[in-house]
């Protein structure tokens, strides 16, 4: 057993588990943000998409003793005084979502795409920068039209800044 | 997943020490193979040793056509390079092609390379860069490296550091990855050297792991064009067959590769 220490959502956190758990789990069970999900249990479907140290992460595939020290932001950390997130807010809009069992991952990896693009990104790119997030319900039509509603809203709101 | 032990080492020499004394212990980096696979139960280990915090095992250091790169670097890190991109970008592109965004955010040269995958894409273009793999304790070339499925030259407790290679004056990497996995059925890695010597490494395909082939760098030292592999045997008898292909489709997609290598470089 490790005691393990991380940032999530901006507060520091610490838990004690199993050298062996991994991060999804628990973010899950020690912390009770069970918002990131556990969906294909192989690391293909991206359900369990977070952020560590600004980069989205399978969070099924990497222990919580590897993350501990990190920065962790997961979809509970997106929202700002109750206000959702303008990725969650678009794929709300253009309902981007059916069951609604992806859409944590889906958006969480949108976010990191967008960081990473921002508002140049293109529907070629969303779709190859989705191959990690499986879908079973939507076909993608509009979570791909949410991210790119998404990333030009927050390009604009950059420019509007400066 | 079985018990494990986790320790975070901070230094080359600490990471050595802990494996030292682990009973069956594994270096850890990524742990995008490796995870995965003790969570189905097919490793093991007693005790994980994490590299991936050791300074002296990151960055990419770029000296003329000379390159480094430190065997912690993830995949995205080598990809968005701008260092490498502007001599090499045929690395770049290799690495923005593995796996997804979140996979290569954590994984590493290093740790691709140690682990050998048959499919793995960064094998071919280490023989075909001829780099040369640096460990704790010596230099070794990627011709003597890669020597079988899952195996390498590297003994109990050794840890790559760094690879190192000259950029070539015309490289490209393309592969024909499996639809539904993403692993390449067959990829393949060419180098042109100024003085006209070409290098082709082949992964995906080989029913002993990556590997060079010589009919196709002789036609293609005799003359850089995609057509000049259109002539050239691709024997069928050493390379994989399994459920997603046959070793003849795979040696047509080896030609195939290559030739859309060439025309790309």
């Amino acid at each position: 057993m490790a005691k393990i220490t991380m940032t999530v959502n901006g507060r520091q956190v610490s838990g004690v588990c199993e050298d062996r758990t991994l991060l999804v789990h628990f973010i899950r069970e020690n912390l009770g943000l069970t918002g990131t999900h556990v969906g294909c249990d192989t690391s293909q479907c991206g359900a369990c998409v977070v952020h560590m140290d600004g980069q989205s992460v399978k969070s099924c595939s990497i222990l919580a003793a590897q993350a501990a020290g990190s920065s962790v932001i997961t979809i509970e950390g997106l929202a700002q005084n109750g206000e959702l997130h303008p990725v969650q807010a678009a794929f709300k809009a253009h309902h981007g979502l059916q069951c609604g069992f992806c859409t944590p991952g889906m958006v969480m990896t949108a976010v990191d795409m967008i960081q990473r693009h921002g508002s140049a990104l293109d529907e070629a790119t969303v779709r190859a920068e989705l191959e990690g997030n499986i879908c079973r319900c939507t076909g993608y039509h509009n979570i791909v039209k949410a991210i790119l509603a998404a990333a030009h809203e927050m390009g604009g709101a950059r420019q509007a800044a400066e | 997943m079985y018990q494990t032990n986790y320790h975070r080492a901070a230094s080359i020499q600490e990471a050595v020490q802990m494996m030292g004394a682990a009973t069956e212990g594994k270096y850890l980096s990524g742990g995008m193979t490796l995870i995965p696979t003790m969570r189905l139960r097919l490793a093991a280990p007693s005790d994980l040793v994490d590299l991936r915090r050791i300074a002296e095992l990151k960055g990419i250091a770029v000296d003329g056509r000379s390159v480094r790169i430190g065997a912690a670097t993830t995949h995205e890190e080598v990809a968005t390079s701008s260092a490498l991109r502007a001599i090499c970008p045929s690395i770049c592109g290799l690495a923005g092609h593995i796996g997804d965004p979140a996979v290569r955010h954590m994984g590493t040269i290093g740790g691709s390379i140690a682990n050998n995958d048959p499919a793995a894409d960064y094998p071919a273009a280490m023989l075909a860069l001829d780099a040369v793999i640096v460990t704790d304790r010596r230099e070794i070339k990627a011709a003597a490296f890669f020597t079988g499925l899952f195996e390498t030259a590297l003994e109990e407790g050794e840890i790559i550091t760094a690879v190192r290679f000259d950029a070539p004056a015309k490289a490209a990497y393309q592969k024909f990855p499996n639809p539904a996995s993403r692993y390449a059925m067959a990829g393949v890695f060419v180098a042109r050297r100024d003085n006209g010597d070409v290098r082709v490494g082949v992964t995906g395909a080989g029913s002993s792991g990556v590997f060079r082939h010589p009919g196709l760098e002789a036609a293609l030292s005799a003359n850089w064009s995609p057509d000049a592999v259109a002539n050239v045997t691709v024997d069928a008898s050493d390379l994989l067959t399994d459920l997603h292909a046959s070793a003849a489709y795979r040696a047509n997609l080896v030609r195939v590769m290559t030739k859309r290598a060439v025309a790309a470089a």
